[in-house]
């Protein structure tokens, strides 16, 4: 196996929320290998998005409670004060933000912005920096650097801004890069071109990448492994491969069943009922899937369920998925695995 | 830039032309005219007499035909004579422009010294007892009326205490052109300069505070933390510039309303302003003056917000025009 670079123990990040604190990523286990893609999936309002602003530590310090431990490079990034922490956030550590129209200050040059993590992290003359953003320019897809070095977010098209955002994240060779839902906010043939410059960089830069979707082909494209998020808490982790052929807890197979493929001819989309809890009215004893799969027999369910690794790097949570199945009125589809 | 402000200066020219209109027509609205206010119970003029003067001050013609004698003259620099003051509007005017400028510059500069750094902490520590504190100072500075705290100003500080003096804009007894003169009339502008200053600091302090605290949860703030940039930074490079943009708005209304707030100022210090003399002229009906005052203080406006525009477009690339 590769080396190690991001290794995250037990993360529990907690919101104040009038007094009490509730877990929005309740003890969350993950290692990122150099050069892997680890996917993490799940529906709206899963902690997908708190879980990497905890990572990254941009979480308001007064409302968050950050507990477990996150270690890049040997050093655990939660114990950090912010002066040690902004020495490796831009440097070791790079983000790449959802919503490119507002991730990029409206005041700055393009060039000024990219130019920025490389004044606290590298020491580079001037014209060097210049020579760097217009090299990373290039490397994301940008024909004519010295134009766009100059010009301000609110005159490049999307597509362009979220090019930019990622240069930025990649000013400084990160070892590390979080990319939290880099295609949502684009239409869908920008949201192609991003995944293919994102594998193409990845392959140039060797780090290792956190990609945070919900968006089930993108995993599929981009992923060595994926981490399926519920409620706070991953449901089950697999390589891609394992995961998409053989997925074994019921929420992942409810998520894979509900993509419409066009081999489901004139058969019902499969839908999961219900929301997903919010923080404050979750139960956090048993299985946190139970209420939506109703069908399913309470004593399928454990006490406190726990990861079990049910193959070498396969892990499911929770006893339930050896009697999941879905409800009588519809047939598993076996289809979706063409996705 | 140098093309957008100059064609910024030329949008003034109809502004400035419509804005004459409007007064000249406004002013001629005002019941009686200049020789009521002068002769008006006076028992030696006779009715005879008051119409003779009317007609050779031109008061009898058309009011088209007294506009276009008084734009005419007004560009060549001669607003007219002063029926109470008898001596040329332009003469009467300098020295006082020169007292109203020196007085709300002091206000303007004040204030925004005063207000900037305040509501820069109090966003950026909103929630905390110094933001509290500062709020609580900007809802009385609020709140009180200019005239009253002006008054408590001048009692303390000029009457009991005796600290600065409680009229007039210069010793009349130093020699003018030295320094002790130019100490002088900063001694004189001290009182009447704080009272405005710090009841004019509401705006900037609220709006700042407000955009600061508005602008440090947008996103392009997380950027700038995801790239390492140390949280001083973080709020002058990205923050503040960001919340500049009301300020800089703002800032021709300042300009405007300095210039309302000195007559308030003027008569409570008797400061020889535009103001005071402003408040003399409407009283006497002298005409020529108080147009001439008016065209003034609507320039200032005109001049203010064409600032605003220059400063708005110099900080913020989106409203720039190529």
């Amino acid at each position: 196996m590769a080396e190690t670079v991001l290794e995250i123990e037990n993360l529990r990040t907690s919101f104040n929320i009038k007094g009490n604190y509730y877990a929005a990523v309740d003890g969350v286990s993950l290692t990122v290998h150099k050069n892997e893609v680890v996917a993490i999936v799940g529906e709206s309002g899963c902690g997908k998005s708190a879980l990497a602003l905890s990572i990254i530590g941009l979480h308001n310090a007064k409302t968050t409670k950050l507990e477990g431990q996150v270690n890049l490079k040997g050093q655990n990034l939660l114990s950090l004060p912010v002066e040690k922490l902004n020495k490796i956030r831009g440097k070791d550590l790079g983000m790449i933000f959802q919503d490119p129209m507002t991730a990029l200050n409206p005041l700055a040059t393009v060039g000024r912005q990219i130019e920025e993590p490389m004044d606290y992290h590298m020491k580079l003359s001037k014209s060097a920096k210049k020579k760097r953003v217009l090299e990373l320019l290039e490397q994301v897809g940008i024909k004519n650097g010295p134009r766009v070095y100059k010009q301000y977010p609110h005159e490049l098209s999307g597509g362009m801004r979220q090019r930019i955002v990622i240069a930025i994240s990649l000013a400084c060779n990160p070892v590390m890069l979080i990319a939290d839902e880099p295609t949502t906010a684009l239409d869908v043939t920008i949201q192609a071109q991003i995944m293919d410059l994102m594998k193409e960089l990845q392959r140039i830069t060797d780090s290792g990448i956190i990609l945070i979707t919900h968006d089930l082909g993108v995993v599929a494209e981009m992923a060595d492994r994926v981490a399926v998020m519920y409620a706070g808490e991953f449901v089950e982790i697999a390589d891609v491969n394992t995961l998409f052929a053989n997925p074994l807890h019921p929420y992942t197979r409810s998520l894979l069943s509900s993509i419409p493929s066009n081999m489901t001819d004139k058969e019902e989309l499969h839908v999961i009922e219900g929301i997903v809890p919010s923080i404050q009215k979750l139960d956090r004893g048993g299985c946190r899937f139970a209420p939506r799969i109703p069908w399913i027999s309470e004593d399928a369910h454990e006490d406190n369920p726990m990861l079990h690794e049910v193959e070498p790097g396969h892990f499911v949570r929770c006893t339930c998925y050896k009697d999941f199945h879905f409800p009588e009125e519809r047939v598993e589809d076996e289809n979706y695995v063409t996705t | 830039m140098v093309k957008f402000i100059f064609r910024r200066l030329l949008v003034m020219i109809p502004q400035l032309f419509l804005l004459s209109l409007i007064i000249f027509v406004l002013a001629k609205q005002m019941p009686g005219d200049a020789v009521t206010g002068a002769f008006m119970g006076n028992p030696n003029v006779t009715p005879e007499q008051v119409e003779k003067i009317r007609e050779q001050y031109g008061l009898n013609d058309p009011w088209y035909v007294q506009y276009g004698a008084w734009v005419g003259k007004a560009v060549k620099g001669d607003l007219g004579q002063s029926y109470t003051h008898k001596q040329p509007v332009t003469s009467l005017l300098a020295g006082r422009v020169a007292n109203t400028i020196t007085l709300s510059l002091f206000v303007l500069i004040v204030s925004y010294a005063v207000a900037i750094p305040l509501g820069i902490l109090a966003g950026r520590w909103s929630d905390t007892w110094v933001d509290k504190l500062i709020v609580t100072y900007n809802y009385f500075s609020f709140a009180t009326p200019l005239f009253v705290f002006a008054l408590l100003m001048l009692f303390v500080f000029g009457f009991i205490l005796g600290w600065f003096p409680t009229g007039g804009s210069v010793d009349i007894r130093i020699e003018s052109g030295t320094f002790a003169q130019f100490m002088s009339k900063l001694h004189h502008l001290v009182l009447p300069g704080l009272s405005g200053a710090l009841l004019a600091t509401f705006g900037t302090i609220q709006y700042l505070r407000n955009d600061i605290i508005d602008t440090k949860l947008k996103d392009f703030v997380k950027t700038a933390r995801s790239k390492g940039v140390p949280e001083g930074k973080v709020y002058t490079r990205h923050i503040l510039r960001n919340s500049l943009l009301p300020i800089a708005a703002f800032l021709g209304y300042e300009i405007t309303g300095l210039i309302g707030g000195s007559i308030f100022l003027e008569v409570i210090f008797s400061y020889p302003g535009l103001g005071q003399l402003f408040i003399q002229s409407i009283t006497g009906r002298d005409f020529t003056v108080v147009t001439a005052i008016v065209m003034i203080s609507g320039a200032a406006v005109i001049v203010g917000t064409m600032l605003s525009d220059v400063i708005l477009s110099a900080i913020d690339p989106r409203i720039r025009i190529e």
